[in-house]
């Protein structure tokens, strides 16, 4: 496999169709888990490994599974892996199991794996499945982390735990609890607005760029979402 | 008992509301509040769904992966199971109940594993609920998604007629109602 295709993956995940920033999904942990910049990596990172992961052997399975029951074989493989990943954290990094609890098996239902999975990894072959998943991973990753910093630096006044903002600041602390959550994203979305319009005032195709996924955290990769991953889900959504 | 009962029932409805506070079923919540009644009736899928699949994963866990130590299987089996549970009750409802299927049946779909669902089973499993518990725990919750999602679609309704910022119209502006919801519901952690 060609080198560049490779780094085109990871351009791509991390830019171009970066899942938080451009496309909106999985946005459930987004929010829960960014109180902090290092929990925000974490979470990147923990979903990441599983991504790549499960890419990898789903793009050497997509030759074997019937494409009728694609999605529960999809899910079954996504499924062990956040089991492995989530035995291993607890094992070796139990203070990050901690801090991200019930969010790390609700990996599996994060619909940016099983959108890759659908859209790409089910497509393509091996080495360019596993350099998606982690150009994916590392935008999702970047996107958290980012999150994460803001909040951590409003809220708290710090970044990675490291005292940043001068003493007199007084930090507000709603924004690392739930509500904080919703207008940080909020903010996000209003300039990702304000990008789209732009765009499209001087003509180019903005249709990629969406807020928020429209109804499922998960059977949305049927419902159109994976329609929104560049042209290469089109064709998944015919059966 | 019943006391205890209460209060979960009041924690997991109101305190710890499962769309402002823990972020699960975010998805649904946006996308499915533009209207108040098509609101309440995602609101009453979930909680049927909700209930019936915490009891279904707690007899699973029970009966099937303590007895045989496989515990550490959860997540997979859970996923399946409400997957699988999902598929059978729409399939009863359009054979036995056509008019609750009529009622529900659009929204069953988009809930087949929506994250509140496997949230649930997962947090029943963690907390170490028994079964009833589990099952008023789920019920519970799922009810605070109801009212949280028909006030929003309440809100979302008033608001359309509104000179929104442009950047700010679709789904920022809900978001930021969101975060003042959450606000709203933060009061309610007083209660216990």
């Amino acid at each position: 496999m060609d080198n560049s295709n490779s780094m085109e993956r990871l351009y791509n995940g991390l830019v171009k169709e970066n899942p938080t920033f451009v496309l909106m999904l999985g946005m459930c942990p987004t929010l829960a888990v960014t109180t902090s910049a290092m929990n925000g990596l974490g979470m990147g990172l923990t979903t990441m490994v599983v991504l790549a992961l499960s890419n990898m052997i789903i793009s050497l399975l997509r030759n074997i599974i019937p494409d009728k029951v694609r999605i529960p074989a999809f899910i079954v493989v996504i499924a062990s892996f956040v089991t492995m990943v989530e035995l291993l954290l607890e094992g070796f990094i139990p203070a990050l199991y901690d801090a991200l609890g019930l969010y790390i098996p609700l990996i599996v239902v994060n619909c940016i794996i099983l959108g890759r999975a659908e859209a790409y990894a089910s497509k393509n072959p091996v080495i360019p499945s596993l350099f998606d998943g982690i150009g994916m991973g590392l935008g999702f990753s970047f996107a958290l982390t980012c999150i994460g910093a803001v909040r951590e630096l409003i809220g708290a006044g710090e970044i990675f735990g490291l005292h940043i903002m001068p003493d007199s600041y007084v930090p507000c602390a709603i924004f690392i609890m739930a509500p904080g959550a919703f207008f940080v994203l909020a903010a996000l979305t209003a300039v990702q607005n304000k990008i789209r319009i732009n765009g499209e005032r001087k003509g180019k195709d903005m249709s990629k760029i969406q807020s928020g996924c429209s109804e499922d955290c998960m059977n949305c990769n049927e419902k159109g979402c994976s329609h929104r991953f560049y042209g290469e889900g089109k064709e998944s959504g015919q059966k | 008992m019943i006391k205890d009962l209460l209060i979960i029932l009041i924690s997991s409805s109101l305190v710890n509301n499962v769309v402002l506070s823990q972020f699960l079923g975010l998805c649904p919540f946006l996308g499915v509040s533009k209207k108040t009644n098509t609101a309440a009736g995602m609101g009453v899928a979930v909680i049927f769904v909700i209930t019936l699949a915490s009891a279904v994963s707690g007899l699973v866990y029970k009966f099937i992966l303590e007895r045989f130590d496989v515990t550490y299987l959860q997540t997979i089996v859970f996923i399946l199971v409400i997957a699988a549970l999902v598929q059978f009750v729409e399939m009863f409802l359009k054979k036995f109940m056509p008019p609750l299927y009529q009622a529900l049946g659009v929204y069953l779909p988009l809930i087949t594993t929506n994250c509140a669902v496997l949230g649930i089973a997962l947090t029943n499993v963690q907390k170490k609920y028994g079964i009833l518990t589990g099952i008023v725990n789920g019920f519970a919750t799922a009810a605070g998604f109801t009212v949280a999602i028909v006030i929003l679609a309440g809100i979302r309704e008033k608001m359309e007629y509104n000179d929104i910022p442009e950047s700010f119209r679709g789904m920022p502006i809900v978001l930021v109602t969101a975060g003042l919801m959450a606000i709203a519901f933060c009061g309610f952690s007083g209660l216990l």
